[in-house]
């Protein structure tokens, strides 16, 4: 088998925004001193008319896209998840989802995959936080196919979106021509019949390894992406579960409030079954290689094989 | 317009302030009766807006950043006829669209929702900075209070606007040198709060917030600096003209019982007769 092409979704974040600024003479996008990681430097130096450093000042960077969409302007704000949607929440929530404004933003470093730089820097609950937030759309791509598909997809849409990408470069699952974003919508990658796995980002081919190996010993597994938490494809969780009788989630993201959360969620609401959340089980993380901290909280192929088998045997 | 007919309009603004908060049985007329001045000449002299077309696209912004005296702004944008001063009652309450903090998907007129200290500036930085990118001329206003300083954003947001020479923006700081805790002196001194602009590279206007000739010259000399943004700093009387609300901080979020409604309406009318011997 040929090597997998692998690429960070914070370097698809980057290319698409230079791709489309060229359709969109009222794209504009802000960071925070953080260009060279966030990647939105490709966009920097195919307009830097149109790039606007806010320095250090994420708070700041928030409100001002704010008032820039109020002019016609569609700014994609961007920094790393932790300052994204933690530190910047209250302004993202007031200044931005309040008012419903057309600003996008573009969240990298989301994860435990930031690697070496440790807990600080290693945001678990960005999807929590924005999805409580009324009218905002939050997505979660699985790699460098959708990632672009859902920066093109944020700016055709009105509204406030957030969009998580991560830092570690990923596999390209979803390089086929068959391949259609519709936002809001999960796809299913995988049909089975004893279980249902739903998840995103970059734990989506994961999950697909797993799903693989437990096909070796008989085991039946449907795979779902959910590469929009909000609004939330209750309608395929719940089919594929009356199917299967449950389900696991897998997450880069704290198993409080993000997806997990939103497949209960909907499962509550409309058939209840049993569901097992991996993820971060409300822990913080620590420095390390990014595949060696995927490894440690069981988000690799490995370890959501391990943890299923022992949801299975229960 | 001349001094005497904007003293009369700010009059009847100060008028709404109390109207309003007294029957939403809250609200906050202090900072709503120090800032009616700088409203009313904002409204009615210095911005081009037309209350028949709210959403001009070459109207100038303004952005309330102390959005918590969205009473007094009501008023003004109600006696300037963007909605009928008659809603004004219907001010905070359930099923009203003049919600408690200003609102900007159905108040006409309103430019920017706001309400959590520190945000408003810096959404008014990027209406002034969208203007620029596209060469249009239209002005930005933001008013903040003096106790609004204490919030870091107000420093983000004033460092960007002077690193982006932000010629199109007008700060205003309501200095009544009150907060809900007490004197701002006591509380978190923002002092000198003049020094800070200046440091922050702003154009910096010193005035009297109740004296329309002062506020004249100085949106004036805002409009004629270039290169810099502008921060007007104007020394206010909390509760201005209603006297036993007059630099008393409980007033910054008490509406008035019907009896001191009774007084307050009943000192404002003497104001507004006194006017019309002029």
């Amino acid at each position: 088998m040929s090597e997998v092409k692998k690429i960070a979704t914070r370097e698809s974040y980057g290319n698409a925004l230079a791709e489309l600024g060229n359709i969109y003479p009222n794209l504009v996008v802000l960071d925070a001193d953080l260009a060279a990681a966030t990647k939105t430097s490709i966009f920097q130096k195919a307009f830097p008319e149109r790039h606007i450093d806010c320095g250090i000042a994420e708070c700041n960077m928030m409100s001002i896209a704010a008032g820039l969409s109020t002019t016609g302007k569609i700014p994609f704000a961007s920094t790393f998840a932790m300052f994204a949607a933690g530190r910047a929440f209250e302004q993202v929530r007031n200044s931005i989802g309040y008012p419903h404004l057309n600003v996008k933003i573009g969240a990298t470093h989301a994860g435990i995959t930031v690697g070496e730089d440790g807990a600080s820097h290693q945001c678990n609950e960005d999807l929590a936080l924005m999805r409580t937030i009324p009218g905002m759309v939050v997505m979660c791509p699985s790699d460098d196919v959708e990632a672009r598909a859902a920066v093109k997809a944020a700016l055709e849409y009105v509204g406030p979106v957030y969009i998580r990408f991560g830092r570690a470069a990923v596999p390209v699952i979803n390089d086929r021509p068959d391949y259609k974003f519709e936002m809001g919508k999960g796809v299913l990658l995988r049909e089975g019949s004893d279980l249902t796995i739903v998840a995103n980002g970059i734990c989506v081919s994961e999950a697909l390894a797993a799903a693989e190996r437990l096909a070796e010993e008989g085991v039946s597994a449907e795979v779902i992406n959910i590469h929009t938490i909000k609004p939330f494809d209750a309608e395929l969780v719940v089919n594929s579960v009356k199917k299967t009788g449950k389900a696991v989630t897998v997450e880069e993201h704290s198993v409080i409030g993000g997806l997990g959360s939103a497949v209960c969620d909907a499962l509550c609401a409309e058939y209840p079954a049993p569901v097992k959340k991996l993820g971060m089980q409300d822990v913080f993380g620590e420095s390390g290689a990014a595949n060696e901290l995927v490894k440690k909280y069981k988000l690799d192929a490995d370890g959501i094989y391990q943890d299923i088998k022992s949801f299975l045997n229960k | 317009m001349n001094n005497l007919e904007l003293q009369k309009i700010a009059n009847e603004v100060r008028k709404g302030v109390i109207t309003a908060t007294y029957h939403a049985k809250s609200g906050h007329p202090g900072g709503s009766l120090s800032a009616a001045d700088i409203y009313t000449f904002l409204y009615f002299e210095e911005m081009n807006i037309d209350p028949t077309n709210p959403k001009m696209e070459t109207r100038d912004r303004f952005v309330l950043s102390k959005g918590h005296t969205a009473p007094g702004y009501y008023s003004t944008l109600a006696n300037r006829g963007f909605f009928p001063v008659e809603d004004l009652k219907t001010l905070r309450k359930l099923g009203s669209y003049l919600q408690g903090h200003p609102e900007m998907k159905h108040i006409p007129g309103v430019d920017m929702s706001s309400g959590s200290l520190g945000q408003g500036i810096s959404a008014a930085v990027g209406m002034a900075l969208g203007a620029k990118l596209d060469s249009k001329t239209n002005r930005v206003y933001t008013l903040v209070g003096d106790g609004e300083l204490q919030e870091g954003q107000v420093w983000e947001a004033s460092m960007f606007a002077g690193h982006r020479k932000l010629d199109n923006l007008v700060v205003i700081v309501d200095n009544n040198g009150l907060q809900i805790d007490g004197n701002i002196d006591d509380v978190c001194s923002p002092r000198p709060i003049d020094k800070k602009f200046e440091a922050f590279n702003f154009h910096v206007i010193c005035i009297d917030a109740h004296d329309f000739d002062q506020i004249r010259a100085a949106f004036k000399e805002a409009k004629e600096t270039k290169g810099k943004p502008t921060a007007i700093i104007v020394t206010s009387i909390k509760g201005k003209n209603v006297s036993f609300m007059e630099n008393k901080a409980a007033w910054h979020g008490t509406a008035p019982n019907a009896e001191q409604y009774e007084l307050a309406m009943a000192e404002l009318e003497k104001v507004g007769e006194a006017l019309c011997q002029k």
